[in-house]
């Protein structure tokens, strides 16, 4: 059991640099069955996710570069849930450390297709700022996170194919191409390995514009809350191009505390605490 | 003692004689053996090898380089020969190259005038859009904003577009695996298959490359070159010589074998060394085949000289090990020593081309005593018998110095003197744009660049702030706005990039794009939630760290310079750091960097650490003279025809030249190896004249002149031909290096022959010595 373990790790590994390019096209028919198989995994995903209603988590974003050197930021997310396949999340993030930057916020209606509404409360000027931007590829916060990777993840977004299943640790994973159907979208794919037993996103690895491998996502220390939707708790973003990571360490996620629609708007924005 | 040593060259020829067939073989065999290593050399594209571990400028310039983001890059330069680049035209190019550099091998980000990231504020909207989003629908006043903003933008302006708006640039941002000269050479490949297709396309349009990637792959470019064209230009230029000298078939044929195999086993040897090959290591295969031809030529005149005055070939060969056996031996020394002295130097490729000669040069006296005897034995050789009663130029010449020694002595000394005198003229520069001349693409293209866009030298700093988070402080960021507006008020300074612009343009944009908030915010905690404003609006494969480090506690000041010369560079990175000392808080202090002061700064700190290698070679040199010739006097008197050349050739370089850099420095000390090898062949033939002849002084110099007069002419015409092919590397270290070390030894041989003579009559007295009296064993 063990050597088969250690034997799917290595071809994991492998695989997670030669998919992009080894697979040989099967049949039309094959084609299409493996859409509709990748489609199925990923609305089975979303399944899952629906009626969390909203969220409250803390986290910690630790910045390395390729020599180690680190920064480390505090900052809280409320994130509410909206209905429908059309519309994404709408979500307020609050920063917390360091201290120059404490109570700055941020609040983003995701969109699946147009740019997200975005505005921004610097609290040295105390103005709330619209800012309209069709930057999704850009990094968030000058971490190794792009917009587009934190945004709620609407399935609009992307089609997608099944690759093949395999283990992927303990667990056994469907691999699933996902490409992008919005635009300015920085990558050309997603690979994405969704385990079998809980449809979670263990890891995706990003491809860039010239399709090389860019970046690759590992999650972990996954918990469940209500019993229903899992999290997880450990976010590992590795740059592979330019060496840097980040790290997003949740330490507290809330689920359904009765946040409101009236809660996240522009002018609620000045109150935040 | 020297009949010992006779004795032994002569059963040690007669053993070469004996076993010919096996010295043969065994010669190739090793030969091939040691050359396979050559299938591990390879060229390096890394300029950095320039500079060892220690080297300080390197050490902060790699420091700087790990704080931020590494910067790779590649730059196209755009300019219409019609005017502006501001027309729907040209945007829609620069905006189609843009897209297109996206795909350039280990991209991570394009920056153009059109995908400028740019804010505008209405009120509390804050729109950051592409500068150019589409360019077919543009009317006249919407090209004149964009033209506005691109101008008055300090990210941009004589940066990315010129002052006049006819040229612009393309900037792209590599992430190039370490010292991988084939992802390298791939990435700029792409580039400029690009270039050339827009301009295939856009017959109206100039197109140029330059930047760091370019740089880079310029220099294995230049190291090929120089192999693949100085190489067979110079064997072309040696059979010649050997042809007109020898006039022997098997002559030049196994003058040339010994060459080609000392050559194959150096470059063989440096391939089992791991050594990578950079321009001037490039330079070992000419100067070894240069230098092999000397061993072979000493030998084989003697032999026929021996054989047009009527003696057996064998016997010739014999004759010819037995006199020439030590001089051979000691001028290989020599020549080892200076080159071994190489690994004084700086720059680690010097000691590579050091140490790949030393090997050729200690390969090519094995192969010319074992192999060419042998192959001479083997092949038929005939060669006219001489015509008597006509006295040789040589001996003309002899005749000539010896009448007239006193005036030589006067006339050769204030010609010494005079040419001396020159050595204050020369300057020491290393721009290292131009080490390429210009029949390298490279260097036109920067050239274009600098005349019509932006300098190409950089000077960076990476300013501390303190404490984490302190690049939002105001007094910090005040000083640092100081320190860039005096920067820019140098005329040599063409831009300046500094954290500073942005938070100004970020004040301005939180006030409604009011002007008078083009200034810096007074407070830290509204400048510090500026920059994560900022960091939050950056687009895909730009953040923050490529001018502020991780934690926010330094940022970088890249400043741009015009054409200076190295000196002016270092004067500024100096100047700068006493500006920043006498102004600004002790923390801030900071020492400039980048490619361009570690270049500024090698010729210096190549040149002192080679005085003490130039030294201690010319110490050992004397020593093994003194050794060798058995005669403190002679070793003293052979200190001025070795000392002086290099010192001349120096005079007569800043006279007709005066500009010289990297390659300076180490021309004494490979030079002396070469040029004391006609002093060795001359002494050792007039020491013999007095010791085993008992002449006179000047008798010894007749001899001298009779013996090896010819052979040094030959010798030192190979050698300064070789090193004047040298000179034709279109890189300018390589180029400088050769013509000075072709002049050197040309000087050398003028004064072996006008000045070294008269001062062995004047110190050597006119007595016959006695100290040998058993008249040396004749030749079989």
């Amino acid at each position: 059991m063990s050597k088969k373990l250690l034997s799917t790790i290595f071809s994991l590994s492998l695989v997670a640099f030669t998919s992009g390019t080894a697979l040989s096209s099967a049949a039309l028919a094959d084609e299409a069955a493996d859409i509709a198989k990748g489609t199925a995994i990923a609305e089975e995903w979303d399944r899952r996710d629906w009626g969390f209603g909203d969220t409250e988590s803390f986290m910690e974003m630790q910045l390395e570069n390729r020599h180690g050197d680190k920064s480390i930021r505090e900052m809280r997310q409320k994130t509410l849930e909206v209905p429908g396949h059309d519309v994404g999340d709408k979500s307020l993030t609050i920063f917390d450390k360091p201290r120059d930057v404490k109570g700055t916020a941020f609040l983003s209606f995701a969109k699946i297709f147009d740019p997200d509404d975005q505005w921004m409360y610097l609290p040295a000027v105390k103005r709330v700022k619209r800012i309209s931007s069709k930057n999704k590829s850009g990094p968030f916060l000058g971490s190794e996170f792009a917009y587009e990777d934190l945004s709620a993840q609407e399935l609009k977004k992307y089609t997608y194919k099944w690759l093949r299943d395999e283990p992927c640790g303990e667990l056994q994973c469907a691999v699933v191409e996902q490409t992008p159907t919005y635009e300015n979208s920085g990558y050309t794919k997603m690979i994405t390995w969704y385990d079998l037993s809980e449809y979670r996103q263990q890891k995706i690895d990003y491809y860039d514009r010239k399709g090389k491998l860019l970046k690759t996502l590992i999650s972990s220390d996954f918990k469940q809350h209500l019993d229903k939707y899992w999290r997880p708790y450990n976010m590992y973003m590795e740059n592979h191009q330019t060496g840097k990571k980040t790290r997003l360490v949740f330490s507290k996620i809330e689920f359904q505390k009765g946040l409101k629609d009236s809660e996240l708007t522009k002018n609620t924005l000045k109150r935040v605490r | 003692m020297s009949n010992f040593m006779d004795r032994l060259s002569v059963s040690y020829a007669k053993g070469i004689i004996r076993w010919r067939w096996l010295v043969l073989l065994v010669t190739i065999l090793a030969t091939l053996g040691v050359a396979s290593g050559g299938r591990f050399l390879s060229f390096t594209s890394d300029y950095r090898v320039f500079f060892g571990d220690d080297n300080p400028q390197l050490n902060a310039f790699e420091s700087l380089q790990d704080i931020y983001t590494k910067t790779d890059n590649i730059l196209f330069v755009l300019k219409p020969n019609n005017g502006k680049v501001f027309t729907p035209q040209w945007l829609e190019v620069v905006q189609d190259l843009t897209e297109e550099s996206w795909q350039i091998p280990y991209s991570i980000r394009v920056d153009s005038i059109t995908n400028f990231q740019h804010t505008e504020a209405v009120e509390d909207d804050l729109t950051v859009a592409d500068l150019v989003e589409e360019t077919g629908g543009l009317s006249q006043v919407g090209l004149d904003r964009i033209e506005q903003i691109a101008l008055s933008e300090p990210a941009l302006a004589k940066r990315i577009i010129s002052e006049d708006s006819t040229t612009t640039g393309v900037q792209i941002t590599l992430q190039l695996p370490p010292d991988d000269a084939v992802a390298l050479d791939q990435a700029v490949k792409y580039a400029e298959n690009m270039a050339a297709n827009i301009e295939a396309a856009n017959p109206e349009l100039e197109v140029a490359i330059t930047g760091l990637a370019p740089l880079s792959n310029a220099f294995p470019a230049a190291s090929m070159a120089d192999m693949s064209t100085l190489t067979p230009l110079m064997f072309l230029v040696i059979i010649i010589f050997l042809v007109a000298f020898l006039r022997s078939f098997t002559g030049t044929l196994g003058t040339l074998l010994v060459t080609i195999f000392s050559t194959m086993v150096a470059m063989g040897a440096a391939g089992f060394a791991g050594i990578k090959m950079t321009p001037p290591s490039a330079m070992a295969p000419t100067i070894i085949l240069t230098i092999a031809i000397a061993d072979c030529v000493h030998i084989l005149v003697t032999m026929f000289h021996e054989m047009r005055h009527g003696t057996a070939k064998r016997d010739a060969i014999v004759e010819s090990l037995r006199v020439n056996m030590q001089p051979v031996f000691l001028t290989s020394l020599t020549t080892v020593i200076g080159f071994l002295s190489l690994n004084f130097s700086e720059a680690p490729p010097f000691h590579d081309l050091g140490n790949i000669a030393a090997v050729g040069v200690i390969a090519a006296w094995i192969i010319s005593i074992a192999f060419l005897p042998a192959f001479i034995a083997v092949m038929p050789v005939r060669v006219k018998p001489v015509v008597t009663g006509k006295s040789s130029v040589m001996e003309r010449l002899g005749e000539f110095v010896i009448g007239h020694r006193t005036k030589l002595l006067l006339g050769m000394g204030l010609i010494v003197i005079g040419t001396s005198s020159f050595i204050s003229k020369i300057e020491l520069d290393d721009r290292f744009i131009e080490y390429f001349d210009t029949t390298v693409p490279f260097r036109v293209d920067s050239d274009f660049t600098r005349d019509n866009l932006t300098g190409v030298y950089q000077v960076e700093f990476s300013i501390d702030a303190e404490e984490s988070g302190g690049v939002s402080s105001p007094v910090y960021l005040a000083h640092l706005e100081d320190f860039a507006n005096w920067l820019r008020s140098k005329p040599e300074v063409v831009h300046v990039n500094s954290i500073t612009d942005i938070l100004k343009r970020l004040n301005k944009s939180m006030h409604g794009d009011d002007d008078s908030w083009y200034k810096l915010p007074d407070e830290r905690d509204l400048a510090a939630q500026y920059l994560l404003l900022y960091e939050m609006s950056l687009p895909y494969g730009l953040d923050l760290n490529s001018q502020i480090n991780i934690d926010k506690s330094a940022s970088r000041m890249t400043v741009t310079l015009d054409n200076v010369s190295s000196n002016d560079m270092r004067d500024i990175a100096l100047e700068s750091t006493q500006w920043l000392r006498d102004n600004a808080p002790g923390y801030m202090e900071a020492d400039g960097s980048g490619a361009s002061v570690m270049f500024a700064h090698l010729a210096d700190r190549n040149i002192k650490s080679m005085l003490s290698g130039t030294a201690l070679a010319f110490v050992l040199i004397s020593l093994s003279l003194v050794f060798a010739l058995r005669s403190l006097k002679l070793g003293l008197i052979s200190l001025i025809p070795n000392m002086v050349p290099a010192i001349m050739a120096f005079g007569v370089w800043g006279l007709f030249v005066g500009q010289v850099g990297l390659a300076v420095s180490v021309i004494a000390a490979t030079s002396l190896g070469l040029i004391v090898d006609a002093t060795v062949h001359f002494l050792s033939k007039y020491n013999r004249a007095r010791t085993e002849r008992g002449e006179s002084s000047a008798d010894a110099v007749r001899y001298g002149f009779r013996t090896v007069g010819s052979a040094l002419w030959i010798t030192t015409a190979v050698l300064v031909a070789g090193f004047a092919i040298l000179s034709l590397s279109t890189f300018s270290v390589n180029a400088d290096m050769g013509l000075l070390t072709a002049i050197t030894i040309a000087i050398a041989l003028f004064i072996d022959f006008l000045l070294l003579p008269p001062l062995l009559m004047l110190f050597d007295g006119e007595k016959a010595t006695t100290t040998s009296t058993a008249p040396a064993a004749p030749a079989e």
